[in-house]
């Protein structure tokens, strides 16, 4: 192994609420760091775009040096730096990688924009090792569900086989919860107050796994439909949440996985990854794990402290470009709020502006 | 002595190199939506400009604002993360005091009253009232151009955010636009002084639009 020659690698992470910085080496994580706006937007309901940029100027210091604190490393150790230049909100991007080239600039060592899916896939690797070629990943988060194929995450096109066509599987949990009168963020609500209800107590509909359905598209705003609509019909006292949340839950899950398994049968594929702040779900983890075993199919799904947006799986994407001998950013490298999953590494180029009549 | 010193606060993203005696290099781009993309080659290119090298650096200068908030924050993150890694301090100034100093400098004002604007979007300006080059009287605010007509009336106005508005700022004087060298000028002569330098922490002057959503909406379709 070309171990000790490989170098740190920074990877700094801004693009919705969450501030991340991550300290990555061949592959190993040796520590990171996050701060989080989120209970600035409590209140709101979603995020705030402009109050996540705010509060990203004041983490974005104290998280890198953090990261540096658990690593046990100084600033100087760093010997590439790796951020995420989308898809994400413009104004919280435009921090991370000011701050990203800043330090790549001032300690003479190479900067790369990474795609932030490509490091949630990544992230896996940071617990379980490299990712086996090929695999299949389920990426399931508030703002993307998606399934991909993935060669080598950072040589190689990602295949992407199929979206949700309408809401994300994470917007429908946040959505449902709001209607239910349950707290912000709604994933975790919903995980919390499913525990004590009957999965099978609301049969709501399985969107998209009919026979003449396209089989890797999904579609949310329907369930998240005849969920608002169950919640205004049984309001008059009768509501039970946890009955709705535990059945609620089951249809996510059970789209989700059902759909996952069958790509990895169609392409033959041995391992699914699932990642994204969706696979923190208690039962999407359950019965993804019950069905690939049922397949033969090998489930990987990274920790929960690395499924939420992390500096360090931006960091695990880095040390895999390093690696394979990624060709770096330019100091001009701008952002892509809504760049599709199409490599690892991510490069956007901003127009210059027309010029100004003196 | 060697200050490292950039504004991104106005449209211009400018960046200055400052030998304690004088600018050394200079450059001053006009893109207002690409503060990200150009700050750090224009350091670059004041710094090779210079002859000099990152580590000669002694302290770095940054414009504070107020100023539109995304090129704002490209300025303020990118000197703190200069500052940490060069291990030199970070002196903030409010941008308007650097338009007024080199409004000062070229003569475009005097030791009298003037004001300069800065464009704050939305059909307002950042402004702040001076008595002399050096000296402001007013804090740094943001306001509409005819809620503040009575207090401006008739006196020079320096900044490209008064040249928007002729009928309020009838009286409008280059510069027009930010310049790095004027604020690392400012900062040499406040270092030489003992004076003070502003934490460098973004002036934003208006809260963040965040409308807390009215009521839960029915998600039934129709
Ligand atoms: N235990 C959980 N069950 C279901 N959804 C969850 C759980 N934990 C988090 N989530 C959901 O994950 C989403 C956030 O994940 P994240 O990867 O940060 O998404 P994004 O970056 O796309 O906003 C939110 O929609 C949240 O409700
Ligand atoms: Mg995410």
């Amino acid at each position: 192994m070309a171990g000790s020659d490989s170098p740190v690698v920074l990877g700094i992470e801004s693009s919705c609420d969450e501030t991340g910085a991550g300290l990555v080496r061949d592959g190993v994580l040796l520590g990171h760091a996050v701060a989080s706006s989120m209970d600035e937007h409590a209140r709101f309901g979603g995020v705030v775009p402009e109050i996540a940029s705010r509060a990203h100027v004041h983490a974005m210091g104290p998280v890198v040096r953090q990261a540096l604190a658990e690593a046990g490393l100084r600033l100087a150790d760093v010997g590439a730096v790796a951020v995420t230049t989308g898809p994400g909100l413009s104004g919280a991007l435009q921090v991370g990688v000011a701050a990203a080239k800043s330090y790549a600039y001032t300690l003479g060592v190479p900067l790369y924009g990474v795609h932030h899916l490509a490091g949630h896939v990544a992230a896996d690797t940071l617990e379980h090792g490299p990712l086996p070629d090929p695999c299949m990943v389920l990426i399931v988060s508030g703002g993307h569900t998606s399934l991909l194929l993935v060669r080598d995450l950072a040589r190689d096109p990602i295949i992407h086989l199929g979206d949700t066509l309408d809401d994300a599987a994470g917007e429908c949990f946040d959505k449902v919860a709001r209607v239910l009168g349950l707290p912000y963020p709604g994933g975790p609500a919903i995980d919390r107050a499913a525990r004590e209800g009957d999965p099978d107590a609301i049969r709501f509909p399985r969107p998209l796994t009919g026979p003449r359905d396209d089989r890797y598209a999904f579609s949310f705003s329907g369930l998240k439909t005849a969920a608002a609509r169950w919640a205004e019909a049984h309001n008059g006292g009768s509501l039970h949440v946890a009955d709705a949340a535990a059945s609620l839950q089951e249809a996510v899950a059970d789209v989700l996985t059902r759909k996952a398994v069958t790509a990895c049968r169609d392409h033959d594929v041995k391992t699914l990854v699932v990642v994204g702040g969706v696979a923190a779900n208690s039962r999407v983890r359950a019965l993804a794990q019950e069905r690939c075993a049922a397949a033969g199919i090998e489930l990987r799904v990274p920790p929960l402290k690395l499924c939420t947006d992390n500096g360090a799986m931006i960091a695990a994407v880095g040390d895999l470009l390093v690696r394979a001998g990624a060709q770096p950013a330019r100091l001009d490298v701008s952002i892509d709020p809504s760049a599709p999953l199409e490599h690892a590494t991510l490069h956007p180029v901003a127009a210059p502006a027309a010029p100004r009549v003196a | 002595m060697l200050l490292l010193a950039f504004d991104t606060a106005t449209p211009a993203i400018t960046a200055a190199v400052h030998d304690g005696t004088a600018v050394v290099a200079e450059s001053t781009v006009v893109d207002a939506r690409r503060h990200g993309e150009l700050l750090l080659p224009s350091v670059d290119k004041v710094l090779a400009e210079a002859g000099a090298s990152l580590s000669d650096v002694t302290g770095v200068v940054v414009g504070v604002g107020p100023g539109p908030y995304t090129g704002l924050r490209v300025g303020l993150v990118t000197a703190a993360a200069f500052g940490d890694a060069l291990g030199v301090p970070v002196h903030g100034l409010c941008t308007l005091d650097g338009l007024a100093h080199a409004a000062g400098a070229s003569g475009t004002v005097g030791e009298g009253p003037f004001v300069v604007a800065t464009d704050a979007r939305r059909k307002e300006v950042y402004w702040a009232r001076y008595e002399g080059p050096g000296r402001r009287v007013t804090d740094p605010a943001v306001d509409r151009p005819a809620d503040i007509a009575e207090r401006v009336a008739g006196l020079p106005a320096v900044g490209a955010g008064a040249a928007l508005y002729p009928e309020v700022f009838t009286d409008v004087r280059p510069p027009a636009d930010q310049s790095a060298g004027a604020l690392a000028s400012l900062a040499a002569q406040r270092l030489a002084t003992g004076g003070e330098f502003l934490p460098a922490l973004p002036l934003y002057l208006r809260r963040p639009d965040a409308q807390v959503p009215a009521g839960y909406k029915a998600v039934l379709p129709k």
